[in-house]
């Protein structure tokens, strides 16, 4: 269960980002905006492999004391970063592989929506209940 | 155009010939209600109808661009990207892929269809020349927005010498 959940245009700002606890918010926003690093820096390390293997996923970007954020990176070069609770030790790879693909597939849905400008902040509101599902609930 | 999963779950064959004659029946009237409101404007009217289509082009080619794209692996480099817009983009869209692609390595890449599916109705040969210009330009936006989408600026023409066969010219621009 993820605690905060963004997604980055590929000019680096974000067209959708949601965390959890509601206070605090920023906190998120500054660990979104760090791990951007992280991310480009995969990318590029990616275009200089000699390996035909070049996956979406990028894995565990950098663990901090409380949270783990993992990566994924799309084709048109759209950034996903999901920030986990590390205390939440049960959750595997190949769970946030799975996550990961579900919102891959519900951002495809919102850029085939008519109605939506590329580029625009995301307020689809499937999109927002598949993130919802998502996040861990706190009443 | 579907996405493919929808033809596959309801048997491929008969779905998917409907899929290409609706589509061609819906560009057909795209083309034939753009021209309808400009009939007696000079060169003006007929440049605003052609890049409405080319922006129609666009916004589809956008969308497709992240759709098809989204089970392959990363693309390493120009030349990937446009073979999977021969390949893919084209079999996803008009169920054949393109006859050739050629390059000069710098930027510049002719797409040739030898049987365009869009113009193939039309004629075989040097009637209607004129008018199949109109009938590529929703094509020409389709292969720019999905470049767009893959990260790539280009300018994308096309040009006919005797229908059905097509070239479009695309050149990569860098920013």
């Amino acid at each position: 269960m993820a605690v905060c959940v963004a997604v980055i245009a590929k000019e680096n700002y974000p067209l959708y980002i949601r965390s959890v606890p509601t206070e605090n918010e920023l906190k998120f926003h500054y660990m979104v905006h760090t791990s951007l690093d992280v991310v480009d820096e995969k990318i590029s390390a990616m275009g200089k492999a000699l390996v035909d293997q070049r996956e979406l996923y990028l894995g565990l970007l950098y663990p901090t004391e409380d949270y783990k954020v993992y990566g994924y990176v799309t084709n048109s070069r759209v950034k996903f970063v999901m920030v986990v609770d590390s205390s939440n030790t049960a959750l595997r790879d190949n769970e946030i592989r799975s996550m990961f693909r579900k919102l891959h597939s519900s951002y495809t849905d919102v850029m085939c929506n008519p109605f939506y400008n590329p580029g625009d902040r995301i307020q689809s509101r499937a999109f927002d209940s598949m993130v919802t599902s998502m996040m861990i609930q706190v009443c | 155009m579907r996405a493919r999963s929808a033809g596959r779950s309801l048997g491929a064959g008969g779905r998917r010939m409907a899929d290409a004659v609706l589509f061609e029946f819906l560009h057909t009237e795209m083309v034939a209600e753009l021209w309808a409101h400009d009939p007696d404007s000079g060169p003006g009217g007929q440049n605003m109808s052609l890049s409405v289509l080319e922006g129609m082009g666009f916004r589809v080619g956008q969308a497709l661009g992240e759709r098809l794209s989204r089970e392959t692996l990363a693309y390493r480099e120009e030349l990937d990207i446009l073979k999977f817009l021969c390949k893919d983009l084209w079999m996803a869209v008009f169920q054949k892929q393109m006859d050739s692609l050629r390059t000069n390595h710098q930027g510049t890449y002719v797409l040739q269809d030898n049987s365009f599916p869009l113009l193939i109705r039309m004629a075989s040969g040097l009637q209607y020349l004129e008018e199949a210009p109109k009938f590529l330009a929703f094509t020409c936006g389709l292969l720019r927005g999905t470049l767009c989408t893959l990260g790539v600026k280009s300018l994308v023409t096309a040009s006919v010498a005797a229908l059905p066969a097509c070239k479009f010219q695309v050149v990569i621009q860098k920013s």
